[in-house]
């Protein structure tokens, strides 16, 4: 509720914000993973720099693929046509993050910098084989979703660096879904899991499949993606990716005292199978 | 014909200004020169303090002064509910620590300062050193063997021990019955979670030598007695205010050490200090709900009589007792073992243990829905047992109607019920046969519903001051009420008692308008302050509307007569020839010649032409003491349809039948079941309250605490049945509390009746998917349920 003392800083450029942030600094977006924090005296940042107002980190343009700026909002993800288009089960997952309100303000950018375990976005975004575009004082680089996230709300991201934006390929041919199974209390996910299919009539040619929610980070899931591809989503392959999943999952897994990491594993798998029955239904 | 403002559904009349956030709450009100108090709480369940430093703290910009235990001379916050014959402990309960702290949140040290964030920077920099020692959260642990011991004065941590009823004839019932079900109960702990959090701000005048103190009470006048008591104020120089207050559940009855703080510092410095609590705050420091650990028996013969029911309640009081906490799991809980059922034979015995946990106390229901649910539980396992429907031997033991007074071997005198009439209806509502033809056409289909039903009946309207005074309350429960006329015949109601959030202002309005003719509109209920209303012990255990309601009734009662014989005066007419009609009194057979109600205040308040002996002004009070508890009952049913693969279970239909006498407002009345009915099964589903085992409180915020969300609940089927209370003036009885007690069985038995076929006997409240899940799996292993 009483965070600490800190300076405020809004930036109206990317580099004027790259110039401004301090070493005790940290970016400012929607303020929705950040304040909270701040207010339980968590985290104490001795300077914000506010990039919720600029420009040039907003908006989603689509050419080939999909470019999402920083601080778009989750809002603005879940209903947008391009996405829709693009990677449905990126707007699935930004629309079912927290509520109305969150969704108005929280930013794509600011929810895969925080990495929190549970987050609905980077499972999509490990699934799909998204990049994340990031800008520093000393130029720009670019790092695979799949890099991007490192462990328990740990990414790839140096101190003092900026994500600008993500990109992520057109996946308008395959069939995808992100499915959450919501704990109750916070409504994060307990497990989500993305799956991207490309079918060739009624067999499945390749899948991506990522889970989050169950573990430190979302995690891609290799095995549950062999024994899905080539078959023709049968019941016995669905069983058998349902089992695979588990594995791919095992050294990762996170849990609380509510809903421990065994039943985050054992969900992971049923939560796949409806994740395939929504993407082919 | 008018239509009767009574048993109309007008909108409640405190909306307005509480959706428009137009309400002034505790926080909002702002003195100049007012410091902030921050308070250094206790990171640990248990440990002796070896040093408090200070100096950084005192040192730091905008800081006044930093207290501890050892400057501040308040005494201690008393327990006010003193069981008799229970060998009752009462360990002093300093308003801050001292020497030892006995849960996470106990307060340290306070810190004032001239502005909220510094009072926390500093209270941040008060260098504490513990010496942590092993701590004990488990009630039935706590008092076991070689558990820590918490207070030197508490042997063994057990506070009281209650077992009022006669244990050799209950033991004589058990051998001679044919079945003998038990099971331990685990009552978790819960969160009460007032919208509003507790706040409280003090101002000390010197030279009047008065203070006045803002909380959120739901009891200002026992706030201002309890706060006269540990600061040494006389009570008459005691103003407590309790503005706007967002609801409580009963987490605003107690006097807590903040409220005394921010007093005697406002003494201290001279200057008002305010004090407001975060969510985190809280949740750990106001008071916690239920934990029971409950080894319960009930006995039955084979053909479904209930003759028995018996329990050892292991009660967690935390850290410190709380002003109500050892008549929770006694008084309010072992009377209430029989229910609407004709059982012979109840044995109680209660245990009120100290623990490391933040103290516990009266939480909506309070005691009540911790019998309902053993009770309710335990019918569905002798069910089980002899293989009857469990709504068969509800059936089969429910007490035959009775319109005033029925006694019943747990002691108490139900006040009048018809139990029979609301459970058929609840059943009829919910299709009850056509429903287990589903449900086994479901499972073969592999999908599992099950069915709930909870008869209940519960007591409150507490309640008479004699029986209060018998079992060792420390107040009367009685309230008071004035209704004051003012020349232009507008009306104040003046209450003791203090509504925060049930629409009373709305049903006591209808009541007095019902009486006497006063538009609703004209009436104002004006309460919450123990300077400008008469005394009253409070607003909880459904209340305000049976014995305040009481009071305003027979105080416009005598309004109205005064009126009646002052109009016949105006008219020149006899007495025995007034007649009363919707605020109008006229003379018997000449109609055009009447006076309103309006005309009449005017005149007594002119006192211009009085009857003799009459005295002017238009104004009646009355003390009203209730005869006896009022006795709402009703029957729950729940549908429920569990996910076996996830363990997720939905809650598909929820019918509830309660009769709480006449409803004065049937819109407020479902309004209070469908906030009762929500958190009830919020205890069955998903609120629990979890300590590690070091007492460290891991659901401190709303993102692991599973507060119920709209989206869990279908629409609920409301029915009704009109039972008058006999003793009440109009017959109503209360209905705060009767959806949490009915509640919270009726979705627990619907789920453990779904899951049945695959073995699941019991699963420990809330009903997460995760442990349904795993019980389910336990249960297959075990080769399922048949
Ligand atoms: C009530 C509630 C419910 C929620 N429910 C969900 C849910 O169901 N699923 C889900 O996925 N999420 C959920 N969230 C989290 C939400 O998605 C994030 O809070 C939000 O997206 C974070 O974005 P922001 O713009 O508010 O970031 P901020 O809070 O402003 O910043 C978060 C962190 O990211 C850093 N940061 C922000 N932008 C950048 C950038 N461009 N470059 C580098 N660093 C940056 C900040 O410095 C800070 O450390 C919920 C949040 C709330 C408050």
């Amino acid at each position: 509720m009483w965070p600490n003392k800190f300076d405020y800083a809004r930036a109206g450029s990317v580099d004027e914000a790259l110039s401004l942030i301090s070493d005790d600094g940290k970016f400012l977006a929607g303020g929705h993973s950040l304040l909270p924090v701040m207010k339980l005296r968590l985290d104490a940042p001795e300077q914000l720099v506010d990039i919720g107002r600029i420009p040039e980190l907003s908006g989603i343009s689509a050419n080939g693929g999909l470019t999402i700026g920083a601080t778009t909002t989750h809002d603005e993800i879940a209903t947008s046509d391009a996405v829709q288009s693009m990677c449905s089960a990126l707007a699935s997952a930004c629309g079912q993050v927290g509520d109305q309100g969150v969704r108005n303000f929280g930013t794509i950018g600011g929810n895969i910098a925080h990495a929190d375990p549970a987050s609905d976005p980077p499972t999509v975004l490990v699934a799909c084989g998204a990049t994340i575009n990031i800008q520093g004082a000393d130029g720009a680089r670019s790092v695979s979703a799949q890099d991007f996230f490192v462990d328990l709300f740990e990414t790839d991201l140096e101190d003092g660096e900026l994500i600008t934006g993500l990109s992520l390929p057109n996946c308008s041919d395959c069939q995808c879904a992100y499915v959450k199974f919501p704990h109750p209390a916070s409504r994060y996910a307990i497990v989500g899991v993305a799956v991207c299919l490309k079918m060739d009539g009624g067999t499945c040619a390749q899948a991506d499949v990522a889970v989050g929610g169950a573990t430190v980070k979302a995690v891609k899931c290799a095995g549950a993606e062999a024994a899905l591809a080539g078959t023709s989503l049968d019941d016995a392959a669905l069983d058998a990716a349902a089992e695979a999943v588990k594995a791919d999952i095992a050294e990762w897994l996170a849990g609380d005292i509510a809903y421990p990491e065994a039943y985050r594993q054992q969900m992971a798998g049923v939560f796949l199978k409806r994740a395939v029955a929504e993407a082919t239904g | 014909m008018s239509t009767r403002i009574f048993g109309s559904g007008i909108k409640r009349r405190e909306d307005p200004r509480l959706i428009t956030g137009e309400a002034r709450y505790t926080d909002d009100i702002k003195l100049p020169g007012v410091l902030h108090m921050a308070v250094v709480r206790s990171p640990y369940a248990h440990a002796n303090i070896l040093g408090i430093d200070s100096a950084a703290a005192e040192a730091m910009d905008g800081v006044v002064a930093v207290f501890t235990g050892e400057d501040v001379d308040l005494a201690g916050i008393p327990t006010a509910w003193l069981i008799p014959d229970s060998d009752l402990k009462t360990p002093e309960h300093p308003a801050l620590a001292k020497g030892k702290v006995r849960y996470v949140g106990d307060g340290v040290a306070i810190v004032l300062a001239d502005d909220r964030y510094r009072a926390q920077d500093a209270a941040d920099a008060v260098n504490v050193e513990y010496e942590e020692l092993p701590a004990v959260i488990d009630p039935e642990e706590a008092a076991g063997e070689g558990a820590p011991l918490i207070h030197d004065d508490v042997e063994g941590n057990i506070a009281f021990k209650w077992a009022p009823f006669d244990k050799a004839a209950s033991d004589a019932a058990f051998e001679a019955a044919d079945v003998v079900v038990s099971e331990r109960i685990l009552q978790q702990r819960l969160l009460p979670t007032a919208m509003e959090p507790r706040a409280a701000m003090a101002q000390y005048n010197p030279a009047t030598q008065e203070l006045t103190l803002w909380c959120t009470s739901q009891n200002p006048h026992i706030h201002r007695f309890i706060i006269s008591a540990v600061t040494g104020l006389n009570e008459n120089k005691v103003r407590v205010i309790a503005p706007e207050v967002g609801g409580g559940f009963g987490s605003k009855i107690p006097c807590y050490p903040d409220e005394a703080l921010v007093s005697w510092a406002a003494i201290k410095l001279g200057a008002p200090v305010k004090w407001t609590e975060t969510r985190s705050e809280n949740y750990l420091i106001t008071i916690h709900g239920r934990d029971h650990v409950q080894h319960v028996e009930m006995a039955a013969s084979n053909d479904g009589a209930i003759q028995g029911v018996r329990a050892t309640v292991y009660a967690g009081m935390g850290g410190y007792l709380s002003t109500a906490a050892p008549g929770i799991p006694t008084i309010l809980h072992g009377l209430l073992y029989v229910g609407p059922y004709t059982i012979d034979s109840v044995y109680c015995e209660s245990i009120g243990v100290m623990t490391n946990g933040t103290p516990t106390d009266a939480y909506r229901g309070a005691g009540r829905p911790e019998a309902t649910f053993l009770l309710e539980r335990m019918i569905d396992k002798v069910a089980d047992a002899i293989g009857m429907d469990p709504v068969e031997v509800r059936r089969k033991n429910l007490i035959p109607a009775f319109e005033d007074g029925y006694e019943v071997a747990a002691g108490l005198n139900y006040d009048s019920g018809d139990y029979s009439t609301a459970f058929e209806k609840a059943l009829g509502m919910a299709g009850y046969d056509d429903f287990r033809a589903q449900q086994a056409a479901a499972r073969a289909q592999g999908r599992y519903l099950g069915i709930g039903v909870t008869a209940y009946t519960e007591m409150c309207g507490l309640g008479p001051s004699q029986v209060a005074g018998a079992v060792g309350f420390q107040g009367g429960l009685w309230e008071s009420a004035t209704v004051r006329v003012t020349p232009t015949g507008k009306v104040q109601a003046l209450i003791g008692a203090s509504p925060h959030g049930q629409g009373s202002e709305t049903t006591l309005a209808q009541i007095i308008a019902d009486e006497i003719g006063f538009p609703v509109e004209d009436i104002e209920v004006v309460h919450g302050d123990t300077t400008e209303t008469p005394m009253g012990w409070g607003t909880y255990g459904s209340r305000t509307t049976p014995v305040t309601g009481a009071a305003l009734a027979h105080a416009a009662r005598k309004l109205k007569e005064k009126a009646r014989v002052l109009a016949a005066h105006l008219m020149e007419a006899s007495v025995d020839d007034i007649e009363y009609a919707d605020g109008s009194f006229s003379v018997k057979g000449s109609p055009d010649q009447a006076q309103s109600i309006q005309e009449v205040a005017l005149m007594a308040h002119l006192a211009w032409n009085m009857p003799e002996g009459m005295d002017p002004g238009f104004e009646e009070s009355q003390f009203y003491d209730p005869p006896n508890f009022v006795f709402p009952f009703g029957t729950h049913i729940a549908i429920v349809e569990v996910d076996a693969e996830t363990g997720v279970i939905d809650l598909q239909r929820y019918i509830a039948v309660d009769d709480c006498g006449p409803q004065i407002n049937p819109e407020i009345v479902a309004g209070q079941i469908h906030g009762g009915v929500v958190q009830g099964v919020a205890q069955a589903l998903c609120e629990g309250v979890i300590y590690d085992d070091d007492g460290q409180l891991l659901t401190g915020t709303m993102q692991d605490y599973c507060m119920p969300k709209a989206d869990m609940f279908p629409n609920f089927e409301l029915g009704e049945t009109v039972t008058p209370s006999p003793h009440h003036p109009v017959g109503v009885k209360g209905v705060g509390e009767t959806g949490t007690i009915a509640s919270t069985p009726t979705v627990y038995n619907a789920v453990l009746d779904a899951l049945a076929p695959l073995g699941v006997k019991q699963i420990d409240m809330p009903l997460t998917s995760a442990k349904v899940w795993s019980a389910i799996q336990a249960g297959s292993a075990n080769g399922g349920g048949n």
